[in-house]
C-alpha cells in the first residue's frame, strides 16, 4: 500500500450491498468526508442491470497524496451482503492482507473467497443499525470506514448533518448514531490503513466533482451556447449538468427525439453563429456519423463528446473501455479530416473539452471528444484546475461583400464565415462538393481544391504542446492515451522510484496525429510499449498505420470492463527492464 | 383552378391601380419568359432558350410602354397578395407546367398564345364591367393592344407547324442524382 | 414615367442568379415564385431568412434563393432547422423538402417538429414519388402504382401528412397546389406569420415520372369550408379529405416552443462554485 515516500498513504475499500441498502449514497459521503479531511481520492461504481434495488459496488481509493485511477488491489471489502457478488467480484481483486468484512446477517462468504482471504471479520452491520432507532446499515458502513481510514469523526458529523438535514432531525440523529457505532467499530482494523494527510493551505483549492461535470463546465468556459441532448449511458449526466448551466448563461438546450435530430441540431446552430456542442456514447455516436461528414462537408463547427462504453454494438452501458477509437477517426465516409481529442484524466476533461471547442471553431470542422465512462462518471477530488484561455472564436466575414465566397481558398485553409443576419453575406451551406462559392459542383479542380482546403486547415493548425502530455524521461516509453495515462503514470512514478528511467507519453490529440512531435519523442528509444484498453489495440494499429514506430514497440492492451492497472504496467515494465 | 369573379372590374378601384396591374402583367410574363429561357438553356435546348429570350424582350418592350403611356400618373405599389387576378397567376405570365426540355417552337408559341389570349380576356372583363369612365378608356386601349399580340402570334404560328408525335422521345433514361 | 418612392422588396430580390436544373414542367418552379413572392410580402430582409433543406429535388430550393441557406442530409432538414431557429430567434427560418425526404427517413422528426410548435415553416413539395433516385414510390403514393422497385405498387396505405401534422400538435396546418400562385403565396404568407410549427403540403406535379399528375391541376379545388382554430374540427374535416382540397384546415393557438433566453448569476463562477469543497 505505501511507498517509499514519506505520507504518501492510499486505502482502496470497497462498499457492497444489494436491494436498496444505500451503498452508492455511503461511498459518496466516504469520499465527501474524505475531502473535508485534507485527504484525495476518487470513487466508482459497479452496478447490477436492475433500476433499483440491485447489487451494487462502491469502490473507492482514498489517499493523502492526489490520485486519479485506482490501485492494483482493495485493501478493505466490506459487504454488507453477498447477493450476486458474483457480478463483479472480478473489479474487486483483493490483496493478500485485505481485510473482508462481512455481516453475518448477509449471507455466506463465497467460496473463492472464503478459500484465499486471510482476514475476514464478522461485523453484525444489520444488527447494529436495527438497535439505533432508525437506523440504516449504510450510515454503519460509513462510520466504520471513516473510521477505518481515519478521518476525523467531526467532518462526518457535519456531512451528515448537511446531507440528511433536509429530511428532519430524527434522521440525522439516527444517521449520526449509526455512524458513530460503525466509527467505533472500526477499531477492529487496528489503525492498519489510516491514512495521515499533510495539512493543505487554505489557498489551495479542491474541487469534488464527475469528468462529465467537468466536461460541461469546458464547454461553458468555451463558449458553448447550445446543447442538443439525447440522453444515453454514460453520457446523460453532461446534458443535464449543461441544460441549468446552459440557461443560466443566456444559452439553451433542446432534447432531441434521437442522435440524428441532435447532431443535426448543434449543425444547424453552429450555421447560425452559436457555438454548439452535444454528448453521446458509442452506439449514439455510430448514429451520428453521416451528418459529422456533413459538418465536414460544409465547415461548420461542432464538438461531439463520446463517452466511451463497452462495445461493440449494445455492449456494456456501465462498463468503460476505449474501443471508439477507430469509429472517431474512421467513421465518416469519404476523404473527410476532422479532431479527434482525448482527456488524459479526469480534470482532463475539462481542458480537453474546452480546447476541443476552440480548435474545432477555429479550424471550422468537427471535433470528436473521446472521454470514457470511468472518467466521465468517477467522482474524484482534484486541485483546482487551472483557468485555461480557449474560447470559441471562429474567423468571421465582413458585411457588405459583394460577391462573397464562403469557401474561398486561404493560406491557412480557413475562410471566413458568414452568419445569417450578416449582409451580402448569404450562402447555401451544402454536404454536396462545391465551389469557392458554395454552388455544388463535381468538378475534379473543385473537388480537388476544397478536399485541399479542409484537410490543410487542419493538418497545418499550431496546436502547441497539447497534442500529448509528456512525462520523465528516459529510453523506455510507454505510448498510452485516455484513462490508460493514470495507471500508466503510477506505474512510471513506481518505477522511478526504484531508479529505472520510463518515458510516458499520453497523446490527447489523436486526429491529426502529430508523428513528427511523436517520432522525435520516440527517438532513441529502446523499447516502446503501446498500452490501452480495448480488445484489438485500436491505438496502437493506428500509430502503425500512420507512422514507423521503432523495431521495439509492443502493444499490451484488453477490453473492458477490468481497468488497466499500475501493477500490471509496472510488471510490464519490470519485465522488460530485466531483459 | 379558377376562382370566378364577376364584380366590375375584378373591383379594381381606379385607373392608377388598373396601371399597375397592366404594367404587373407585362413584367411578369417577362420574368416568366426569362426563367423559362434559363430552363432551356440548363436542358440545352437552345433554339427554345433563344425563343424565349426574344419574347421576353417583347414584353419587356410592352412593360416600358405601359409606363411611358401612364406618364404623370403614380402607380401605387401593389404587394403580391393585392393583385386582382380572376384565377391564381398574373394573366400573360406563361404556363410553365407546360413547359417541357425537348418543347418545340409550336409549343412555345402556344403558350404564348395563351398568355396572351387571358390579356386580352382580363382587360375586355374590364372594359366591359368597369363603372369608371377613364379605366374602360384603358382597358379598352389594352385590350385592343393584346388583342394585336395574339395575331402576332397566330402569325408566327404558321410558320412553325405542330410537331409530329414522337417529338417528346428520348432514347436516354432519366439519370440518377442524389 | 413614375413609379412610388418606396419601394418595398420585389420576389426577384429574393431570387439566387443559380439556374435551377429541375425538369421543364416541374410544379418546383411555381413553388419558388410563390416562395419569393411571399417573402417579399412578408417585407423580410434576405439576410434575415435562412431556407433549410433535405435531399431532393425539391431539397435544391436554397441556392435558388438570395438568402441563407442550408442544404443538409437526407431526412434531416428539420432539426437543422429547428437548431438554428432556437440559436436565433430573430430570423425567419423555412424547412423545405420533399415528400420522401420529408415522411419516409424524415418521418420521425415531422412527427416531434409538430410535437415541439417550434415558430418555424415547413414547406413539404409533395409530388407522391422520389424524383431525384429516378421514380420509386413515397409514402404517399398510392398502393397501386406501378414501378420497378415495387412492381405492381407497393400495396401499403400512403401516409397522410396533414392528418399527421394535426395529430402531431403542429399550429397551422394547409396544403397548396403549386399551379395556384397566388393561393400558395397568400397561405405561405399567413404560415410563416402564424406563432408556431407551420405546415404547408405543396402539391407539386413531377412531370418526368408522374406526368399523370398534370392533371391535378383540375382535380384541386378551394376546401368547401372556412379554416378553424379547433382541432377537433379539423380533425374531423381532415378524415373526409380527398386529397386535393386547397386552403388553410388549421390554425391553433398552442404556444409555440419558447424561444426566450436570460442570463443569470456571475457567469462560470457560479458553476465552479459548486464543485469547491
Amino acid at each position: 500500500m505505501s511507498s517509499n515516500q514519506l505520507s504518501r498513504t492510499s486505502v482502496s475499500i470497497a462498499l457492497t450491498g444489494s436491494g436498496g441498502a444505500g451503498v452508492m449514497t455511503a461511498g459518496g459521503l466516504l469520499l465527501e468526508a474524505a475531502g473535508k479531511s485534507q485527504c484525495y481520492g476518487l470513487q466508482t461504481r459497479s452496478v447490477g442491470p436492475q433500476i433499483r434495488g440491485g447489487e451494487s459496488a462502491a469502490l473507492l481509493r482514498l489517499a493523502d497524496f492526489p490520485v486519479e485511477n485506482h490501485s492494483d488491489a482493495f485493501d478493505i471489502l466490506l459487504a454488507l451482503d453477498w447477493n450476486n457478488f458474483s457480478r463483479f467480484s472480478g473489479e474487486i481483486p483483493l490483496h493478500d492482507d485485505a481485510v473482508v468484512i462481512t455481516d453475518p446477517a448477509g449471507g455466506a462468504v463465497p467460496d473463492d473467497i472464503a478459500e484465499t482471504a486471510r482476514n475476514i471479520i464478522e461485523v453484525p452491520v444489520k444488527q447494529i443499525a436495527d438497535e439505533v432507532p432508525g437506523g440504516r446499515v449504510n450510515m454503519v458502513a460509513l462510520g466504520l470506514l471513516a473510521g477505518a481510514a481515519g478521518l476525523p469523526q467531526a467532518h462526518l458529523a457535519d456531512l451528515i448533518a448537511d446531507k440528511l438535514g433536509a429530511k428532519g432531525a430524527q434522521a440525522v440523529e439516527a444517521g449520526t448514531a449509526c455512524v458513530q457505532v460503525g466509527y467505533d467499530h472500526s477499531a477492529i482494523l487496528e489503525g492498519a490503513f489510516r491514512l495521515s494527510p499533510q495539512v493543505l493551505d487554505d489557498s489551495r483549492q479542491r474541487w469534488l466533482l464527475t469528468g462529465n461535470e467537468a466536461a460541461g463546465l469546458g464547454a461553458i468556459r468555451a463558449g458553448v451556447r447550445f446543447a442538443a441532448a439525447y440522453p444515453i449511458t454514460p453520457a446523460t449526466e453532461i446534458l443535464e449538468w449543461l441544460a441549468p448551466a446552459l440557461a443560466k448563461s443566456g444559452g439553451t438546450l433542446v432534447q432531441a427525439e434521437d442522435e440524428l435530430a441532435s447532431i443535426n441540431m448543434i449543425i444547424g446552430a453552429s450555421y447560425g453563429g452559436v457555438p454548439a456542442l452535444t454528448a453521446t456514447s458509442g452506439p449514439g455516436l455510430a448514429l451520428m456519423t453521416e451528418s459529422i461528414g456533413l459538418a465536414t462537408a460544409a465547415e461548420v463547427p461542432i464538438v461531439v463528446i463520446d463517452v466511451m462504453r463497452g462495445g461493440p454494438s449494445t455492449g456494456m452501458p456501465t462498463k468503460s473501455e476505449q474501443s471508439d477509437l477507430n469509429i472517431a477517426v474512421y467513421g465518416l465516409h469519404g476523404d473527410a479530416p476532422h479532431l479527434v481529442a482525448a482527456p488524459i484524466s479526469l480534470t482532463d476533461c475539462l481542458f480537453t473539452t474546452q480546447w476541443a471547442v476552440h480548435l474545432a471553431e477555429a479550424m471550422q470542422a468537427p471535433a470528436i471528444v473521446l472521454s470514457d465512462q470511468f472518467l466521465g462518471q468517477a467522482r474524484m477530488i482534484v486541485d483546482r484546475p487551472a483557468d485555461v484561455a480557449f474560447m470559441a472564436n471562429r474567423s468571421r466575414a465582413e458585411p457588405r461583400q459583394t460577391d462573397f465566397a464562403r469557401y474561398a481558398l486561404t493560406a491557412d485553409g480557413v475562410s471566413p464565415m458568414s452568419v445569417p443576419g450578416m449582409t451580402g453575406g448569404q450562402y447555401t451551406a451544402d454536404g454536396l462538393e462545391h465551389a469557392i462559392t458554395g454552388t455544388p459542383s463535381s468538378r475534379a479542380q473543385d473537388h480537388v481544391a476544397q478536399l485541399n482546403k479542409r484537410q490543410s486547415k487542419i493538418e497545418e493548425f499550431d496546436y502547441g504542446n497539447h497534442w500529448a502530455e509528456i512525462d520523465g524521461e528516459g529510453d523506455f516509453v510507454i505510448l498510452t492515451w485516455g484513462s490508460t495515462a493514470a495507471p500508466v503514470r503510477e506505474a512510471a512514478s513506481r518505477a522511478r522510484a526504484q531508479g529505472i528511467h520510463v518515458k510516458t507519453i499520453a497523446v490527447r490529440l489523436l486526429a491529426p496525429l502529430k508523428i513528427e512531435a511523436l517520432l522525435r519523442e520516440l527517438d532513441g528509444a529502446r523499447r516502446v510499449l503501446v498500452i490501452e484498453q480495448n480488445d484489438t489495440g485500436q491505438f496502437y494499429r493506428y500509430l502503425r498505420s500512420q507512422c514507423d514506430l521503432p523495431s521495439d514497440t509492443r502493444a499490451i492492451h484488453h477490453p473492458g470492463p477490468l481497468p488497466v492497472r499500475p501493477g500490471e504496467i509496472h510488471g510490464e515494465i519490470m519485465k522488460e527492464h530485466r531483459l | 383552378m379558377t376562382v370566378r369573379n364577376d364584380e366590375a372590374a375584378f373591383g379594381i378601384a381606379n385607373e392608377a391601380e388598373l396601371l399597375a396591374h397592366a404594367h404587373a402583367i407585362e413584367q411578369d410574363a417577362v420574368e416568366r419568359y426569362r426563367m423559362l429561357a434559363d430552363q432551356m438553356e440548363t436542358h440545352n435546348n437552345m433554339e427554345l432558350a433563344k425563343l424565349f429570350a426574344e419574347l421576353a424582350g417583347h414584353e419587356e418592350k410592352h412593360a416600358a410602354e405601359i409606363l411611358a403611356q401612364a406618364g404623370d400618373i403614380e402607380l401605387p405599389v401593389l404587394k403580391s397578395g393585392d393583385f386582382k387576378w380572376s384565377d391564381g397567376d398574373s394573366p400573360e405570365a406563361a404556363d410553365l407546367d407546360q413547359a417541357h426540355y425537348k418543347m418545340t417552337p409550336w409549343h412555345a408559341l402556344q403558350m404564348a398564345l395563351r398568355a396572351e389570349q387571358r390579356a386580352f380576356a382580363f382587360f375586355d372583363h374590364v372594359a366591359r364591367t368597369a363603372l369608371d369612365a377613364r379605366m374602360r378608356a384603358w382597358a379598352e386601349e389594352f385590350r385592343e393592344e393584346e388583342a394585336e399580340h395574339v395575331e402576332l402570334v397566330e402569325r408566327l404560328l404558321e410558320k412553325h407547324p405542330e410537331p409530329p408525335e414522337g417529338w417528346d422521345e428520348d432514347d436516354d433514361a432519366p439519370v440518377w442524382q442524389d | 414615367m413614375n413609379i412610388a418612392p418606396s419601394v418595398p422588396p420585389k420576389a426577384s430580390d429574393f431570387r439566387s442568379q443559380l439556374k435551377p436544373v429541375w425538369c421543364p414542367g416541374c410544379g418546383d418552379y411555381h413553388v419558388l415564385l410563390s416562395v419569393t413572392k411571399a417573402l417579399a410580402e412578408l417585407g423580410v430582409e434576405p439576410e434575415n431568412v435562412a431556407m433549410i433543406s433535405g435531399i431532393g429535388c425539391s431539397s435544391r430550393i436554397p441556392a435558388y434563393l438570395n438568402t441563407y441557406g442550408f442544404h443538409g442530409v437526407h431526412g434531416r432538414a428539420l432539426p437543422l432547422g429547428t437548431g438554428l431557429k432556437v440559436a436565433r430567434p430573430e430570423l425567419t427560418v423555412l424547412v423545405a423538402g420533399g415528400d420522401g425526404d420529408g415522411f419516409s427517413i424524415g418521418g420521425n422528426h415531422f412527427l416531434h417538429a409538430c410535437r415541439r410548435n417550434i415558430d418555424i415553416t415547413y414547406i413539404v413539395m409533395d409530388n407522391q414519388v422520389y424524383g431525384m433516385t429516378k421514380g420509386q414510390p413515397s409514402p404517399t403514393t398510392a398502393p397501386d402504382w406501378d414501378s420497378a422497385l415495387s412492381p405492381g405498387g407497393t400495396g401499403v396505405r400512403p401516409f397522410h401528412p396533414l392528418v399527421i401534422a394535426l395529430a402531431s400538435g403542429a399550429n397551422f396546418v394547409a396544403r397548396a397546389f403549386s399551379g395556384d400562385i397566388k393561393g400558395t403565396t397568400e397561405t405561405l404568407v399567413e404560415a410563416v406569420r402564424h406563432p408556431g410549427f407551420s405546415f404547408v403540403e405543396v402539391l407539386s406535379p413531377c412531370v418526368t415520372f408522374r406526368p399523370e399528375q398534370r392533371e391535378w391541376k383540375s382535380a384541386v379545388h378551394a376546401a368547401p369550408v372556412d379554416p378553424t382554430t379547433d382541432p377537433a374540427r379539423a380533425a374531423r374535416r381532415i378524415m373526409t379529405d380527398d386529397g386535393f382540397n386547397i386552403g388553410v384546415l388549421y390554425r391553433g393557438t398552442r404556444d409555440a416552443y419558447s424561444l426566450s433566453r436570460s442570463e443569470s448569476g456571475d457567469g462560470v463562477a457560479q458553476f465552479e462554485e459548486a464543485f469547491a469543497i
